[in-house]
Formats: C-alpha cells, sequence, structure tokens
C-alpha cells in the first residue's frame, strides 16, 4: 500500500466543506438516528393525537441541508461526522484507513455504561500513540495510550450513548495515524446514566483506590491489568453532576523510567479497569501507577511483579 | 356552490402534502399477533414453547416457555410473556383451553421475557415472590425500557406491573389442584418452582434451560447449583423448563449444571491468566456446546456479567489517593 498516495487522498485531495460547531453536529446525531433504524419505535410511541405535528416536525427536519453531507470518502464506516472528529483529534496530521490496526468489540453489548475494547496496533512498527474514538458519542475521544516502553495495546471498558463506530489510531514516527474501525451495535444511554457510586454515601472513601496484578509474559515482557475506583462523571448525567474524572495514568518501572501515559477523557467507564502490555525487566519487582483526577486528587500504587513461571 | 374557504383549502393542501406519507404509517399500523400453539403434556396441562432465538422484533420477544393448567376454579398460568399483547393472546388462549376464567396467575422470575403480560390479568390474580416483587420494582422500568429498544412495536402499551398476591405459603390449593410452590434462587435472587401434586409436572422457570444456553445477567452460580441439587432430588414426571422443550428427563438439570459449571471454569481461567473481556469472549466453547442454541451468544454476555465481579473480589489492592 503506497501511504504517500493515500495520504494525498485524505489530506491534500480532501473536498472543502462547509465547517459546522461541535453543538451542531450534536444535533445531527440525534436527528440522523431519527431518521435511520429508530424510525420505526419513534413513530410507535407517537399518540395518534400528536401524529401532525410529528409530521410537521420530520418535514422540517428532512429540509435541514447537513443530511446531505457525504461522509468522508474512504471511511470504511461511512460515518457522517468522522471527517471534522478525525481533524479535531489529530489536530489536522493526516491520517490512513488501516486494517492491520484492530479495534476489538463485542458482539453483543450487556451493559452500555461499561463496553470491552481492545485497542490492538501492534502489527504496524513503532507506534507514539494509541487512541480510541467513538464517532457518535457526545463525547468522542475516549483515551490515548503514549506506550513509552509498551506495546500499542490497551483494552479498557467505555461508555455508549448509542450504536456507533469505534476506531483506534495509532500514530506512527513519520507523522501519520492508522486508524482502524469497526461498528459497535448499541442501544445506548450509557453516557447519560448517574454513575453507580453516586448511589454510594460512601465512595468518596474508596475513589482512587487501585488494584492491579501483574501477569509476565516471557522475559521483558509483562502483561498490567489495573482497576481504579473513581465515578468518571461525563457531566452528561439527569443527575446533573459536573466532569469528574480520571485524566491521566503513569505507569513507571521501578526506577521512575516511563512505560507508558494513558490520558483518559469521560467516556471511560466508572471504575476503569484496563489491560496494558509493558516492558519490564527480568530485575524489577514492581510497577509505580500514578493517577489524577480533573479534581487534582493524585493516587498511588504499586503492583509487585514477580518471577517468570514457565 | 360555495367558495372554497381559505381555513378548508389550507387543509386540504395539507392532506395533500401528508398523504404520500401514509403508507409508512399503515404498514406500522398493521396488527402483530404473536402465534401461541398450545401442547398438551397430560390432560389439563399444556406448554406454550418460546423460540429458541434471542428477543427479536421478528418474535416480539417470545421466547420462553408458559404453562397452563386447567382447574376446577379455572385456569392457572405459570409467566406472562415478553408484553402486553402476548399477554391478551395468552388469557384468550388459556380461557379457550379450559372453558373457564383465569384463577391464578404466577411468575416464576423478574425477568422481562417472563413478566410483560401481565396487564392482561387482573393484580389480585398475580402471584409473585416477595423478592420477585422487589425485583420488578427496582429493576422493571429498565426492563421495559430495553424491551422497547429490543422487540419494537411488539411492546407497545406495555407496563410493568406489580402482583400484589406475595407468595408465602409452600402450597397452593386452587380448586382441585393443589401446587406445591418452591421458592429457590441462583438463576435471580429469587426464583418460583411450581410442581403439581396430582401429575407430578414440574415448572422449573429459569433454574433450567435445556437445548439453549442458560442466561446469566442476575445470576448466582453456587446458589444456581444449589437449587439444581434440590431439583435433581424431585421425582418429577415431566420437567418443563424456562427455554427449551419439556422433557420427563433430567437431561435439563444436567445440561444447566454443565453449563454453569463449564462456562464460570472458562470465565476464572481466563480472568486468572490475565485475559481482559474481549480476549475471555473470544476463547472457544467446549465441543459439548456446538449442540446448544445460542451458545456463543450467551456465553458473551456471562463474560460480561461475571468479569466486573471477578475484577473486584480478585485483583489486590495495590494503593490509593495520597
Amino acid at each position: 500500500m503506497n501511504l504517500t498516495s493515500i495520504n494525498r487522498v485524505h489530506v491534500a485531495k480532501r473536498v472543502p466543506v462547509l465547517e459546522f460547531s461541535d453543538a451542531y453536529w450534536g444535533c445531527c446525531r440525534h436527528r440522523l438516528a431519527v431518521a435511520g433504524h429508530d424510525v420505526a419505535m419513534f413513530f410507535s410511541r407517537v399518540r395518534a393525537g400528536a401524529l401532525p405535528a410529528v409530521l410537521a416536525m420530520s418535514m422540517a427536519l428532512a429540509a435541514v441541508p447537513c443530511c446531505a453531507r457525504a461522509a468522508e470518502a474512504g471511511d470504511p464506516m461511512n460515518s457522517p461526522v468522522w471527517g471534522d472528529l478525525a481533524k479535531k483529534v489529530f489536530a489536522g496530521a493526516p491520517y490512513v484507513y488501516d486494517e492491520r490496526v484492530k479495534v476489538i468489540v463485542p458482539s453483543v453489548v450487556e451493559d452500555q455504561a461499561a463496553v470491552p475494547i481492545t485497542a490492538d496496533a501492534r502489527g504496524i512498527g513503532t507506534v507514539t500513540k494509541l487512541a480510541v474514538i467513538a464517532d457518535l458519542n457526545p463525547i468522542q475521544h475516549v483515551l490515548t495510550l503514549s506506550p513509552d516502553k509498551a506495546e500499542p495495546y490497551v483494552s479498557v471498558r467505555l461508555k455508549v450513548e448509542q450504536g456507533t463506530p469505534v476506531r483506534a489510531a495509532a500514530l506512527t514516527s513519520d507523522g501519520v495515524w492508522h486508524v482502524g474501525s469497526t461498528y459497535l451495535d448499541a442501544m445506548g444511554g450509557g453516557c447519560t446514566a448517574p454513575a453507580m457510586a453516586r448511589k454510594d454515601a460512601d465512595w468518596t472513601t474508596t475513589v482512587g483506590q487501585t488494584q492491579g496484578r501483574i501477569w509476565r509474559e516471557s522475559e521483558g515482557t509483562a502483561r498490567l491489568r489495573l482497576r481504579m475506583r473513581h465515578p468518571m462523571d461525563t457531566g452528561l448525567a439527569k443527575d446533573g453532576t459536573p466532569a469528574f474524572f480520571i485524566e491521566r495514568v503513569d505507569v513507571k518501572d521501578p526506577d521512575g523510567g516511563k512505560l507508558a501515559t494513558v490520558e483518559m477523557y469521560e467516556p471511560v467507564s466508572e471504575d476503569p479497569t484496563m489491560t496494558l502490555l509493558i516492558t519490564l525487566a527480568p530485575s524489577a519487582t514492581a510497577v509505580t501507577v500514578d493517577g489524577r483526577d480533573t479534581a487534582g486528587e493524585i493516587f498511588r500504587a504499586n503492583i509487585p511483579a514477580g518471577p517468570l513461571v514457565r | 356552490m360555495r367558495p372554497i374557504l381559505r381555513r378548508e383549502a389550507l387543509a386540504l393542501l395539507g392532506a395533500a402534502a401528508v398523504a404520500p406519507l401514509l403508507p409508512m404509517f399503515s404498514v406500522e399500523a398493521a396488527p402483530l399477533a404473536y402465534t401461541l400453539t398450545p401442547r398438551k403434556i397430560v390432560d389439563g396441562v399444556w406448554m406454550v414453547a418460546g423460540v429458541p432465538e434471542t428477543i427479536t422484533m421478528k418474535n416480539g420477544g417470545a421466547i420462553a416457555n408458559i404453562t397452563i393448567f386447567d382447574s376446577s376454579e379455572g385456569a392457572i398460568i405459570v409467566d406472562t410473556g415478553p408484553s402486553r399483547r402476548f399477554g391478551m393472546q395468552l388469557a384468550a388462549l388459556a380461557k379457550e383451553l379450559t372453558g373457564k376464567g383465569i384463577a391464578r396467575v404466577y411468575l416464576t422470575h423478574i425477568h422481562p421475557d417472563h413478566v410483560f403480560g401481565c396487564q392482561a390479568f387482573g393484580a389480585e390474580q398475580l402471584a409473585g415472590t416477595e423478592g420477585t416483587i422487589k425485583g420488578l420494582r427496582d429493576f422493571g422500568e429498565s426492563f421495559a425500557s430495553a424491551m422497547y429498544g429490543l422487540a419494537g412495536d411488539w411492546m407497545r402499551g406495555t407496563e410493568v406491573i406489580l402482583p400484589t398476591r406475595v407468595i408465602k405459603d409452600p402450597v397452593d390449593d386452587i380448586g382441585d389442584r393443589r401446587l406445591r410452590l418452591l421458592r429457590m434462587k441462583g438463576h435471580t435472587a429469587s426464583d418460583l418452582v411450581i410442581f403439581d401434586e396430582e401429575t407430578g409436572i414440574i415448572v422449573a422457570g429459569d433454574l433450567v434451560f435445556l437445548d439453549r444456553a442458560p442466561t446469566t445477567p442476575h445470576a448466582s452460580i453456587p446458589e444456581w447449583k444449589v437449587a439444581l441439587a434440590n431439583l435433581g432430588a424431585i421425582p418429577f414426571s415431566t420437567m418443563v423448563p424456562g427455554h427449551g422443550p419439556a422433557e420427563e428427563s433430567v437431561r435439563g438439570i444436567e445440561q444447566t449444571r454443565r453449563w454453569i459449571t463449564d462456562v464460570e471454569q472458562l470465565v476464572t481461567g481466563a480472568f486468572e491468566r490475565g485475559l481482559d473481556m474481549t480476549e475471555a469472549i473470544a476463547l472457544a466453547l467446549p465441543a459439548w456446546t456446538d449442540g446448544v442454541a445460542l451458545a456463543r451468544y450467551e456465553y458473551t454476555r456471562t463474560v460480561m456479567h461475571l468479569y466486573p465481579k471477578l475484577e473486584a473480589a480478585r485483583l489486590p489492592l495495590a494503593g490509593g489517593k495520597i
């Protein structure tokens, strides 16, 4: 695959389009949902008396021009928001669609507030950043992993507000983002449901508590699993709780050397639970995990690493 | 001829604009109807079988088995199905089969494919355990919205109804029919099993699945194993499982026990090896489950039910706020 020519398709030759604000796209998203597969449900719930109003509304909506906007050329998900979203998340840097970047989601969703996903960019060489993005979420950017001494691989849970394309985007050293995509089928509501912790008066006593375990996989590599107690409020919940979430997690070796950094955003599920694949010297006996939330609280955990068991 | 008034002209114009959209509504308005086929188990006892599928807009959620008993006081129904519409059809069927009114309706547990036909019956006819009533109070609304999302228009008009008759006694005499009410748990926090003394027929609810993978959203697997052991000790003539065929054999009990044991082992093993959920979901299932409907689908769901509990309980505490 000639990356240079593909870059040109998506960057240089992009058709100029009108700019719309995020808020505008937010409205479009809801309308698109109504215009699509939800239409039957929508109308089936409307009482007969409200019919003229609904008709008037649907005709008015159909007249708004933004639906005519084409999806980003070449986007395997044909997503109406991806073009602008990519520009924002990648800060204008070039990107290509690359199936070697895997994003794995379940075929059925049990909990819209905790959908397990894995982003895996181990197939494309050296990666400096790995971002997870959910196109049709009210807040789309889920996290960005900087795998300093780690594989470009992360498993995490995210909240979804409706079925959505999910992207794993890996930045290679030549400054190009490689985007893998899949579609997550879900009913939604995960971003606007209050955190479970909000029902528990004692959540402040456990906030920041960090659980973790390390599995040595081979000489020099290890699997780190983490769970950090935190409500991860999106600020969009019906209970009016403002946004409050862990925004950064640093994983370091015993000498303070950076192994991985994860920047997290609101869509990461309550009690963030992650799996990272880190580089860890056979002599290292532990890793340090530092977390920081949007209120400036600092969390620290020391996770012991035993020897490799064969 | 009088001139057309401005208002009338506007109305006509409006009608003309709307007319092309009308076919869409007539399609939506086509009456949906379930096909309820009663199968006689013995004289005076029938089962209406659910399909071995997930809840879809095609099947309208009619996936669970329903049992109808005749009695000298009227029909006795166990579980009411997924929707108001289903309940209406079920009530009509029970009246037709028995030639009598409805004497009693039991709910085996809280799950939506079993309890959302209740509007077809009077509150005083509806009986459930304290646990089932509490569960419906807590989860009923969220079950209802999930069902509307999955089954769509089949759910029209369906609302959560709480039984007013709380099951406390171990035996109910309804006319000439004596039913033993066994309050168990494991599939959910409260699972009602009904044993008919005269025929030896046992209605196991969702404690037993046969040739269809068990569901686990509210399961406690250790408690479920205890319930299955107890069920196995009852000398029944025919067992009606929550899902799957009614059989004289104990196959349903054994298959359910084997499924929950094997799946729990698979999921726990995956956790202990350090796998995350997506990796656990991708694991191969035991070969014997090939003949079990929805095995992969329910296993995937079960991983998502069990994993968060395992992580909370078993990942060692390593630090906190400083």
